[in-house]
């Protein structure tokens, strides 16, 4: 790599560190080379941490002001979603969003939001940063809520008549929730 | 090959250590998970736990094979757990945010889980554990009675490679391969067997061993506990065909 690619590598090294230092206490200040390393880069402004800090928790943490319905979702779904996952979510071509209950333990599984995911705020979260596939980032909070409630509610999730914000989100308790056991292997017997 | 073996590669990373950046910005006792995001359209994020394994070996790299990451590996930087399955080593890395518990993203749940038969799920199940295949010859190859060298690749999530042990009578009896030098850990190592074919049909299988002491498996026994939809980390023993017109192909035993 020649001169000024080495150059910007550092410097995109330099912007992560001060991002990471962003909120967080200094317990050394130096690295290897004894270049202090609060002197690198500058301290990211909370504006701009803001600006990508867009992960959901699983509790909740991260979502924003806001709320939608079932109706509106069904609208937005229809408009912006249907015509990659089907107009009831369960025809594809791509994910099947829909369907899938008491699968799972079959000879032909279907993993789909209802059936398969353990957190609602997951799919906040997911449909906020990364789709529709052409336009991520374009809904609104507001939309991202109601397309949440509508696709909960085509899965039996939620009634009709749910709103879905902040508060409601991460009470919603998924079909899977408890359906994931952490790495267990080696789990296969030695031969 | 790579659609039976899962996109597997190796390659010489230049970076910085997670550990080091972790350090600098000054890590918290409670802190266990790390989350990374990428600046791809989609914001692709994982989790990783904060292992000493892990703190000791991921790195943020800025080169590959002595070149600056090329766009498509992830260009300026990337995220690199070695043994870890590929998904985790986040391309366009953008971000990294520290936390107490998993972050339950999308690729981490509803993906690059695997089903078992009773319906339940494996999580984060990481590490990729020793695998290996002949890759000369192999699927879509055409061999000629006589002298061959087998030659393959064996790699394993948890460590080193320790043996490799190959069959060319589908299972009957096995020999121990050559490794080739170096034999590092986490890292494909190439073996290989001279051997001579008589021009009849037979299968060839090869199968590896690290330096925990694990076995890679058999297809037969990784099924038995594990059923059919699991593929994201399959790596049982894989089996290649001659028919005794020296064609080879990949078959189920």
């Amino acid at each position: 790599m020649d001169a000024s690619e080495t150059s910007i590598c550092k410097r995109l090294a330099m912007s992560l560190i001060a991002a990471l230092m962003a909120g967080c206490v200094l317990q050394k200040g130096r690295g290897e080379d004894g270049v202090a390393v609060r002197d690198l880069g500058h301290q990211a402004a909370v504006e701009e941490i803001n600006l990508w800090n867009i992960d959901i928790g699983p509790n909740g943490e991260g979502l924003p002001p806001g709320r939608g319905t079932v109706p509106q979702g069904a609208t937005i779904y229809a408009a912006k979603c249907a015509k990659c996952h089907g107009p009831s979510g369960t025809e594809g071509p791509m994910d099947r969003l829909v369907g899938g209950r008491q699968t799972l333990a079959t000879a032909s599984p279907l993993k789909t939001v209802g059936s398969y995911w353990p957190y609602a705020t997951t799919l906040y979260d997911y449909i906020h940063r990364a789709m529709p596939l052409d336009a991520p980032q374009s809904l609104t909070a507001e939309e991202v809520y109601a397309v949440t409630a509508w696709l909960l509610h085509q899965n039996g999730i939620v009634a009709e008549d749910a709103v879905m914000d902040a508060r409601t989100l991460p009470a919603v308790e998924m079909p899977n929730r408890h359906g994931f056991v952490p790495d267990p292997r080696p789990d296969v017997p030695s031969p | 090959m790579q659609e039976l073996h899962g996109l597997t590669s190796t390659s010489e990373w230049t970076g910085v250590k997670l550990a080091t950046l972790l350090e600098a910005a000054g890590l918290k006792p409670e802190s266990a998970w790390v989350l990374a995001e990428g600046s791809d359209a989609a914001g692709l994020t994982r989790s990783v736990p904060l292992t000493a394994e892990v703190l000791s070996e991921a790195m943020v790299c800025y080169g590959q094979n002595g070149e600056a990451l090329r766009p498509e590996q992830g260009y300026p930087i990337r995220l690199l757990v070695p043994g870890f399955e590929g998904n985790i080593n986040v391309k366009w890395l953008r971000r990294l945010k520290v936390g107490t518990a998993p972050f339950m993203t999308r690729w981490e749940t509803s993906k690059y889980t695997d089903l078992m038969p009773d319906g339940t799920a494996y999580q984060f199940t990481l590490v990729m554990e020793a695998k290996s295949v002949i890759t000369s010859p192999s699927g879509r190859q055409q061999i000629r009675p006589g002298f061959h060298e087998i030659r393959g690749l064996a790699w394993s999530g948890r460590g080193r490679i320790v043996r490799v042990e190959v069959t060319v009578d589908g299972g009957h009896s096995w020999r121990t391969a050559d490794l080739q030098e170096p034999v590092l850990s986490k890292c494909h190592t190439r073996f290989r067997l001279p051997w001579t074919w008589n021009g009849q049909e037979t299968i060839l299988q090869s199968r590896c061993i690290d330096d925990t002491g694990y076995r890679q498996p058999s297809r037969e026994a990784l099924i038995k506990v594990r059923g059919v939809e699991s593929s994201y980390h399959y790596h049982a023993i894989q089996s290649w065909k001659i028919e005794r017109d020296g064609r080879l192909r990949n078959i189920h035993l």
